[in-house]
């Protein structure tokens, strides 16, 4: 008799556990007013830059395609969903998911034509897409110009951290599977991935579409949590701060992407007193970084929890 | 009907005629050999097979479908999978996610159970794991399922090529070169691999190769390529004593 298999493994489960305790831990340092006002804005801040940099490492470092111009998908959540909300006084949920199907729009019409092409003329474009969304929003005057707008500050703690868990989840899931698979052999050899049946175009777009729906949710709640966005917040070093995470967290490693993201914002947090040096210290660490461990904190490897999946698989086959 | 019907194929590159006017005929079950000296086409030939290369001219059937034009996925699932000259593998990825890679486009599950992680999802994964790993075992290379490609030794590199070209469960396999860079024992173990394999997957095999012993060895029929064109084709016997073959091989004796 074969098991049925389906989503209640220990794995899984234990997995459910960490991330509902990591939760509980959080909100309870901020219910009992253990944790200063100042860091629940960097526990947003990295929720945030979490789901910007998974999001940007299924395209660069899944799927092998190098984008810079994520700060372009951003800024279109952001200001989609900032007008719902906002100007249109619409429930705040409807506001991140148009904001996020807006981006994925966008990127599915961006990403059919650039991504035949490759290496730098991929980045070149890309990085040219994220000016232009730019420039078109500090052109126009319904969403307030270079001077922007405010809006409200809605997006709660609770908010944020159970979209990018739900986000992670979701990326996590399409990088585990075949379709993941097919991605990452774009990556290591499209000629071969070509001659495998992989259709290498559909996957392209697939990861690059994919890639801009996350960055348009993360858009959609920074919009929505520090009451003001400019067109001047979504220029190109936004673009290279996502690129610097997954690099120094590993290109290709979802975990990595984590805590690059964690990382890269905790220190830009705790170097706030001196901001003069700020710059200079991240950009010491990185040139440290790609002398002594050029391929990141986690390579391409994962943290996993591998070997409980493992256990419980032994255990299913000495029972059958 | 052959499996596979070449007609008039042609393929140039700007003045250069890399291919012109190839006619192949090849059988369900037949074991060809494509040989011929260094530059003459021959993966070219495999090249403009796969759909990596547009055809200038001519006609490509395969299994009654016409087949030039499609992309090398659509080849690919067409039932035509290859090796490559130089091994082309997943290099950083385990020895199984490499085969498992050539059952995706047999996947079974879509990309809603794999992001909800489905019951269709679990089962599709196992099926492909235990498909992948009966095929490993097949190449004697389950016991490095879950080491990385790249650190293969060269042979088992060559096996696991072939390997996950038998992944995508092909009719037609082509194998560019298998035996480049293997010593004589090496060669001869891939020469008993080759004809288990035809009989155990029911395959047509075409193969492209340097290695005298290996082709006269094992191929049925042998087509020999000189310059873009067909020059000679027959037996193996027939082929060694052709002197248009002896020629294009060692050039013309000077008189």
């Amino acid at each position: 008799m074969r098991k049925m298999r389906n989503w209640f493994n220990r794995k899984n489960i234990v997995s459910l556990l960490g991330i509902l305790l990591l939760y509980a831990v959080i909100q309870g340092l901020i219910v009992f007013d253990i944790m200063p006002p100042f860091y629940k804005l960097t526990l947003i801040q990295i929720c945030i830059y979490i789901i910007l940099a998974t999001s940007l490492n299924l395209i660069n470092g899944i799927t092998g395609q190098f984008s810079i111009g994520h700060a372009g998908f951003m800024a279109i959540g952001a200001y989609i969903s900032a007008i719902i909300t906002a100007i249109q006084h619409g429930p705040l949920f409807l506001g991140l998911i148009a904001g996020a199907v807006a981006a994925a729009l966008a990127g599915f019409l961006v990403g059919l034509p650039t991504l035949r092409l490759k290496g730098d003329y991929l980045a070149i474009a890309t990085l040219g897409f994220g000016e232009i969304v730019r420039i078109i929003f500090l052109n126009t005057d319904y969403v307030g110009g270079a001077a922007g707008f405010t809006l409200p500050s809605t997006i709660t703690w609770t908010w944020a951290f159970g979209l990018m868990a739900v986000s992670v989840v979701l990326m996590k899931n399409f990088v585990g599977s075949t379709h993941g698979r097919a991605c990452i052999s774009i990556r290591e050899n499209e000629i071969a991935a070509e001659s495998m049946g992989v259709n290498t175009t559909k996957y392209k777009v697939i990861a690059f579409t994919m890639g801009a729906f996350f960055a348009g949710l993360a858009g959609g709640i920074y919009a929505n949590y520090f009451y003001i966005i400019q067109p001047m917040t979504f220029n190109f070093l936004l673009s290279f701060n996502i690129l610097v995470m997954i690099v120094l967290g590993g290109l290709g490693s979802m975990t990595g992407g984590i805590i690059g993201a964690i990382v890269m914002t905790l220190a830009s947090a705790l170097l706030a007193g001196v901001p003069e040096w700020r710059n200079v210290i991240t950009a010491v660490l990185l040139v440290l970084m790609m002398i002594f461990r050029p391929t990141g904190i986690m390579g391409t490897k994962e943290f996993t929890l591998n070997f409980l999946g493992k256990k419980s698989e032994k255990n299913a086959a000495s029972k059958n | 009907m052959p499996l596979l019907k070449i007609e008039n194929l042609s393929k140039s590159f700007g003045g250069l005629k890399a291919v012109s006017n190839l006619n192949i005929e090849i059988n369900q079950g037949e074991l060809i050999g494509l040989i011929g000296p260094n530059g003459a086409g021959k993966t070219t030939v495999f090249n403009l097979l796969t759909g990596v290369y547009d055809k200038t001219e001519g006609k490509m059937t395969f299994r009654d479908k016409n087949v030039s034009g499609l992309k090398p996925y659509q080849v690919t699932q067409q039932g035509m999978a290859r090796t490559f000259q130089n091994i082309r593998l997943f290099s950083d990825l385990s020895v199984i996610d490499n085969v498992k890679i050539a059952y995706h486009q047999r996947n079974s599950y879509s990309m809603t159970s794999a992001l909800l992680r489905l019951p269709s999802y679990y089962s599709g994964e196992e099926e492909m794991q235990r498909k992948a790993m009966d095929l490993l075992k097949i190449f004697n290379l389950e016991d490095k399922a879950e080491e990385t490609a790249k650190n293969l030794p060269y042979g088992e590199q060559r096996r696991l090529e072939i390997a996950r070209a038998l992944g995508t469960e092909p009719k037609l396999l082509l194998l560019d070169e298998p035996a480049a860079g293997m010593n004589p024992q090496e060669t001869h173990d891939l020469m008993n691999l080759i004809r288990w394999v035809r009989e155990q997957f029911k395959l047509t095999i075409l193969l492209i190769e340097h290695d005298m012993s290996l082709v006269m060895g094992v191929c049925e029929r042998i087509y020999v390529l000189d310059y873009g064109t067909i020059i000679a084709q027959g037996a193996p016997d027939e082929i060694k004593s052709n002197p248009k073959v002896i020629e294009a091989y060692l050039g013309e004796e000077v008189v």
